[in-house]
Formats: structure tokens, C-alpha cells, sequence
């Protein structure tokens, strides 16, 4: 692009620096907050430098959790957070790229009946079948469960779609030269498809992780038991109802360690991230 | 789309398709299916009998002033929303679009709010508009604002829209970037040496060619606003101060779960699916389209 003056080249840094600033703040003020005592927080206005509590903070955060006990020790919860995100995130590729591998390599009756059924689920998330769902899980008795919590978010027509879309990129002579060779369907699968589909497995991680990690309103019905806590239901029950009860120190550290592992993996892997968003939403 | 070379195996691919069809069937098609039967039904309270009535639980939900204000209220949120989520974006992504010191810096730091849970970015602006202890909330006392989102309705809901938009600007961002990002320079050249303003070339030039991913932002931030913001609401008012922040998506969860209307909720449900698949509808139709140009 031609650029007219080179004294122009201010204002959209200066833009986006303001964009920064306004995104970022929220989670600065967040971190401060963690560094400092319940008496620095609660006199208006905070101080906006750092304190120096951070230490006892996160380590009363991490290993005590709040000290009416409203939720248990944040680093129990970090751990079914990783554990949901990591479960969900692996179940619904695993279940999608052999769903999308059978659909696109073989013909069959009610092939694309049944590519229809899991397409449609795009349709159908949670939120407008809250009550029927929980009855589902209820009967099979798996409320307060951790399959319960993963078990019915194992299925995506979004990562179906992706693989299928690039299975379909494979040349069909990858296909007749795996036949020649007396490869059957599984291995050509384990040995040609897995690999060629790193790239979109890596994306599709990004992706997916941050949503397994992101789950509320599905573990708010589910899991009711302490036990089953994950980081983000957690700070909506250390919040609780009473305002000046609220330990915000806490809260604050807990809200940090929250946001710092989808963070940290969307930061880490920007590349497949963006991968991952522009390709599922083809 | 389809290939002309594959396997022959009779039972394999159903074996293959079975746990993601086992998933949806028990946990997607009959739960929808109990909704659809269960808005049609009415149970007496003592739940011993359940009578067909048609399409009556519709009706009173239309009849019901709670429900059309709470149908207004989400219009008017999730427009909100998106207006938010998507101007501030297309503003950031065509000045870092312009600038080549930096550029990774900056979007790397611009994206990472859609990592955060909507809970949790509910949560974050709930303590800086804290009106006892919260920064912002300071700052807006001293000038003179009553501010106190725990008493008044439209504080509240300002809280929990522009804590959503918040959250969706990086998303938005990303999408805006990359349209622009797929202009030909040859196109901005053009206008440059035809003399063209920087806000005419704008205007004239970008805004028309990113007009799909505008689109397409619109009807994915109309669908995050609808339904993706529960965690936002749910964490900051709960639906309160007296139901001022109460949006579709939280009645339902509300009207099921605490009030255990299952009759009402079912129907709700209903109406939100019908909401759902009319946007994903209008969605792939522009995506056709756009295949198509």
C-alpha cells in the first residue's frame, strides 16, 4: 500500500495501543488484585501498582481455597478443569475424525443419513435443551459424575465437518496405491490419514480446549457435588451472594489461574489457532 | 464430493460412525424430541396426570408479560452486543492492518480475551463496576454517576453487554484482520493513485469487499449473544436486579431448573431451537452464496 506521509504512521499504533489498553486492563486490574491485602482492595480506589501478596495469595488460593470454604482448594478444581477440557477436547476429535473417515472412504446405505443426524446436532446446543438433557443424564444416573460432566458434550458436527472437508482433499490415487498394497482400511487410516491430519488435529486442539476448559452451563447442571468443581464454576461460588463477604484477593488469584491456561495455549499455538477458527467456521 | 475410489467393508464404517451417533442420539435427538413433546403437554401440579393441550403452553408464553419483555430484552442485548463486539473490532483490525512494526505483537495481545470464559469475563468486570470497592466504578462516583448495577436495571445490563462485547472483540478482530488481510494491495494502489482519501478508500474500496465477513460476524455474534452469554449474566446479576438482565436463554435455565415449570421451560426451549436453526439457516445460505462469487 502507498503511504502518503510517513507522519501518519502514528495514529494506528496509537489505536491499537488504545484497543490494547482497554482489553488488557480488566485483567491487569485482576492481577493487581491478587498481589494485594483484603484492606488495600477494599479501600476505593484500589492502588494500581502491584502489592505484595502475591505469594500468599495464590498459595492460599491454590492449596485452601476461601476461608468460608464456599469452594474447594483452586488447585483441585485447575485439575478437573484440565481434566474436562483435555477428556472432551481428545473425545470429540477421536470420535468425529473415525465418524468423518467413514463417511467420506467407504459407501454404505444411509451414509449421508447419517452424516445429516450429526450435522444437525449444529442446531442443538445445550442451552435450548437444558431440562430434557438433565433428565437423560438423570435416568442414566450419571449426575455427580465425571462422565456425566464429559460423556454428552462428545460430539461435533464442526470437527466432523473440518476432517471430512479435508479427507476429501486426499487424491484418490493415495487411496488405490494403499489397496495394491494390501493395505486394508485401518491401516491406510493409521498410516496414511492420522498423519496427514496433524495439522488439522493441532488446530482443532486450540480450539477445542478452550472449550472444554470455558464449560459452565453443562458442569452448573451436572455437578453439584464439591468434588466435581471446575475453576470456572468455582469463582462464581467464592463470589457468592454476599457482597462484603467476598474475598477478592482470593477471587482475583483464582480468576488469573482460570484464564492463564487457555491463555497460554491460544498465545503458544497462535498459528493453529487461527487455523482452527477460520476452517471450522467454513 | 464424493470420491471414486473406496473401501468395500460392510460393517466397518457403522462401527466407526457408531459412538458419534450413540452420543447424539441419547444426548441431542432425545432430549430435543422430550421438548418438543413436553411443550405440547401440561402436567396438573401434583404431577399425577399429564394431559395433551396442544399448542397452549405457547400461547400463554406469548400471553405472558414476563416472557415478551424478556424476548425484547434479548433484541435489544444481543444488538447491543454485537454493535460492541464488532465496531471496536473492525476499528482495531484496519489499524493494525496498516502498520508493519508490531503487527504480531499487537495481535497476539488482541486475541486473547476469547480464551476467557464468559463467566470469568463476567466476573472481571463485575469487580472493576464493583460500586463498593471497583475502579471504574470509583472513577464514575467521583464524577457524579450514581452507579449501582446491584439496584438499578440499566446499570446491570449495561454491565453484563459490554462485559460480553468485551470478550468477542478478539474473535471479531481475527475475522475482520484476515478479510482485510485478503484484499488485493493492487485495489488500495489504485485508489491511492487515483487519489483517494484514506476514509474515502475505506469506504469505497474495503468496507464493500469485506461485506461477507461482516455477514458472517453479524449472524456468529447474534448467536454468541443469544446463547453463549448465559455464563456472563448468571455469574454477574443472575437475571436481577428484579429480572432487568433476565435474556431467553437465562428464563429457560430459570424457569426449568428453579421455578421447575417444565411444561413453559419445554416450550421456551422450543422457540430458541426454532431461533438457532433460523440463523444457522440464514448462515449457510450466504455461505452458498459466497461459494458461488
Amino acid at each position: 500500500m502507498l503511504r502518503s506521509a510517513a507522519r501518519q504512521d502514528w495514529l494506528p499504533h496509537a489505536i491499537v495501543w488504545l484497543g490494547i489498553a482497554v482489553t488488557a486492563f480488566p485483567l491487569y486490574l485482576a492481577f493487581v488484585a491478587s498481589t494485594l491485602t483484603p484492606q488495600e482492595i477494599a479501600q476505593a480506589p484500589m492502588p494500581v501498582l502491584p502489592g505484595s501478596q502475591g505469594p500468599a495469595n495464590y498459595g492460599a488460593a491454590l492449596f485452601e481455597g476461601t476461608t468460608m470454604r464456599l469452594s474447594p482448594p483452586v488447585i483441585s478444581m485447575m485439575w478437573n478443569s484440565l481434566l474436562m477440557a483435555l477428556v472432551i477436547t481428545f473425545g470429540k476429535i477421536a470420535v468425529s475424525i473415525v465418524s468423518a473417515y467413514a463417511v467420506v472412504f467407504f459407501r454404505f446405505p444411509g451414509r449421508m443419513f447419517f452424516f445429516w443426524c450429526i450435522f444437525i446436532t449444529l442446531m442443538l446446543p445445550v442451552e435450548v435443551r437444558i431440562m430434557p438433557t438433565y433428565e437423560v443424564v438423570s435416568d442414566l444416573k450419571l449426575i455427580n459424575t465425571f462422565a456425566g460432566l464429559t460423556v454428552p458434550l462428545i460430539a461435533s458436527a464442526t470437527a466432523t465437518l473440518l476432517f471430512r472437508q479435508f479427507f476429501l482433499t486426499i487424491p484418490d490415487e493415495y487411496v488405490e496405491a494403499a489397496k495394491i498394497d494390501g493395505a486394508g482400511p485401518l491401516r491406510f487410516f493409521r498410516d496414511v490419514v492420522l498423519p496427514l491430519s496433524r495439522t488439522n488435529i493441532a488446530a482443532l486442539f486450540v480450539i477445542l480446549f478452550i472449550y472444554g476448559w470455558n464449560q459452565y452451563l453443562w458442569p452448573l447442571l451436572m455437578a453439584t457435588d464439591k468434588n466435581l468443581d471446575t475453576i470456572v464454576i468455582g469463582i462464581k461460588k467464592m463470589i457468592g451472594t454476599g457482597d462484603a463477604l467476598t474475598e477478592w484477593h482470593l477471587v482475583m488469584a483464582t480468576t488469573v489461574l482460570a484464564v492463564l491456561p487457555p491463555a497460554l495455549v491460544v498465545i503458544l499455538m497462535q498459528r493453529w489457532f487461527v487455523k482452527g477458527l477460520v476452517e471450522t467456521e467454513k | 464430493m464424493d470420491r471414486k475410489v473406496y473401501f468395500n467393508n460392510k460393517a466397518l464404517p457403522y462401527l466407526l460412525l457408531a459412538p458419534q451417533l450413540a452420543v447424539t442420539a441419547v444426548f441431542f435427538f432425545w432430549p430435543a424430541g422430550q421438548a418438543l413433546f413436553m411443550s405440547v403437554l401440561q402436567q396438573d401440579p401434583f404431577g399425577a396426570r399429564v394431559v395433551f393441550v396442544g399448542l397452549e403452553n405457547f400461547a400463554a408464553l406469548i400471553a405472558e408479560p414476563d416472557y415478551l419483555a424478556a424476548m425484547w430484552r434479548t433484541a435489544w442485548f444481543s444488538l447491543a452486543v454485537t454493535l460492541l463486539a464488532m465496531v471496536p473490532a473492525l476499528l482495531l483490525a484496519v489499524m493494525a492492518d496498516r502498520v508493519a512494526r508490531w503487527a504480531t505483537f499487537y495481535k497476539t495481545t488482541l486475541i486473547v480475551p476469547y480464551a476467557i470464559a464468559p463467566a470469568v469475563a463476567g466476573v472481571l468486570w463485575l469487580f472493576m463496576f464493583n460500586p463498593a470497592i471497583g475502579s471504574v466504578a470509583w472513577v464514575m462516583k467521583s464524577l457524579g454517576v450514581d452507579w449501582n448495577p446491584t439496584l438499578n436495571g440499566t446499570h446491570a445490563m449495561w454491565l453484563v453487554i459490554l462485559a460480553s462485547a468485551w470478550k468477542q472483540i478478539a474473535y471479531n478482530f481475527l475475522f475482520f484482520l484476515a478479510g482485510l488481510q485478503s484484499i488485493p494491495r493492487s485495489l488500495l494502489e489504485a485508489a491511492s493513485i487515483d487519489g483517494a482519501s484514506e476514509a474515502r478508500k475505506f469506504w469505497t474500496v474495503v468496507f464493500p469487499l469485506l461485506s461477507p465477513t461482516t455477514f458472517f460476524l453479524l449472524v456468529v455474534n447474534l448467536v454468541y449473544a443469544f446463547f453463549d452469554t448465559f455464563g456472563v449474566v448468571h455469574a454477574v446479576t443472575g437475571g436481577g436486579p428484579a429480572k432487568a438482565t433476565e435474556i431467553l436463554v437465562y428464563k429457560v435455565y430459570y424457569d426449568g431448573v428453579h421455578a421447575l415449570d417444565l411444561g413453559s421451560s419445554s416450550a421456551q426451549s422450543v422457540i430458541l431451537m426454532a431461533i438457532v436453526i433460523g440463523l444457522t439457516f440464514v448462515q449457510f445460505r450466504f455461505i452458498e452464496r459466497k461459494v458461488h462469487y
